[in-house]
């Protein structure tokens, strides 16, 4: 079925100008054209958001479970990494 | 005839393409090719219904008799529609449903491009709404096309098939009668006469993009306006209307 329909495109959808684009989904299509159009077509029917980026599933490259371990779990314990030990002044606010 | 009366016609015209063409679109729900371009034409299929109800809802203001935009609708035998015979064409292969709508989206462009300069504020309303829409419905129609045409062979000789058979009906598009004509000198209807030439250039391009061929010269069909229909509109509204006329009383 999937010789049919074109190879696998991710979608990622951006809900305002500035924010960052979020995966939220799939689909099959032949060209980018065609990709682009049933990614409009599909994922932002209620108004999910302003901009979307079409990428070929095989053109990403993903992490494994297997490395899941040695990537991420040393920053589990490196608390210096994290900027939390200043003193912000009110007048600057959010930061 | 009243300018009232002559002012309902004439958006009642434009309500019923939208509305025979809605319906048509929507018999594809679920049997669509594979699931994107199911989705996308039933999206093309909903904003066509959208536009027509927004033309009913302003026919009935206008006739003010006491009918509403669902009366009108469902309630109309098929003499009494005045859609053009292009839209009630049944929908054939997917090639056929996608010419007769490419079709019907470059003819929209322009008709909404204009009327949304209608002294009517409402038509000039509706229309600009719809520009945006049938903007995006040219560009997803005139795509397949180009992959129809310059596809495989197959694909090419179904797609020139619906040539052959649909291009007897678009000239209708362009016919302007005596109540058009008065409402385009009052600035309120469109002159559909006024932009053919754009749209037969325009179609042209795209037909010898996708390397396909126009019949030559023929007899174009008419007389959708006077409700003079094809064998398909009576088929098409008994299955419309079948609901609403079983059960007159339901309230929903």
């Amino acid at each position: 079925m999937s010789d049919s329909q074109g190879p696998i495109w991710e979608v990622f959808v951006q809900k305002k100008s500035g924010q960052p684009f979020v995966h939220c989904g799939s689909l099959h299509a032949f060209d980018k054209e065609m990709a682009l159009q049933n990614a409009r077509d599909l994922y932002t029917r209620r108004n999910e958001g302003m901009a979307l980026w079409v990428v070929p599933s095989a053109a990403i490259t993903a992490s494994s479970p297997e490395d899941m371990g040695s990537f991420f779990e040393p920053a589990n314990d490196k608390v210096y990494r994290h900027p939390t030990f200043y003193q912000i002044p009110d007048a600057i606010g959010h930061m | 005839m009243t300018s009232q009366e002559i002012l309902f016609t004439y958006t009642l015209r434009l309500a019923d393409n939208a509305l025979v063409l809605g319906q048509r679109l929507s018999e594809w729900t679920g049997h669509g090719p594979f699931l994107e371009e199911d989705l996308a034409l039933t999206n093309i299929a909903l904003d066509t219904f959208g536009t027509a109800t927004s033309l009913l809802e302003y026919a009935a203001k206008v006739e003010d008799k006491g009918r509403d935009a669902d009366a009108i609708a469902y309630r109309r035998n098929e003499r009494e529609f005045c859609n053009i015979l292009l839209v009630e064409q049944a929908n054939g292969d997917y090639a056929k449903t996608i010419l007769r709508q490419v079709f019907v989206d470059a003819f929209n462009i322009l008709l909404y491009t204009e009327l949304s300069k209608s002294k009517d504020e409402t038509l000039a309303g509706i229309a600009q709404k719809a520009i945006k829409e049938v903007t995006y419905h040219y560009r997803h129609t005139s795509s397949w096309v180009i992959r129809f045409g310059d596809g495989t062979e197959e694909s090419h000789n179904k797609i020139q098939d619906a040539l052959n058979e649909l291009w007897r009906f678009t000239g209708e598009m362009f016919e302007m009668d005596e109540i058009e004509e008065t409402l385009a000198k009052q600035g309120i209807a469109i002159d559909a006469k006024a932009f053919q030439a754009k749209w037969e250039k325009q179609i042209d391009e795209l037909l010898t993009k996708a390397t396909l061929k126009k019949p030559e010269t023929v007899f174009m069909q008419t007389g959708g306006r006077k409700g003079l229909h094809t064998e398909h509109l009576g088929f098409m509204l008994s299955e419309m209307q079948t609901l609403p006329r079983m059960l007159p009383d339901a309230k929903w």
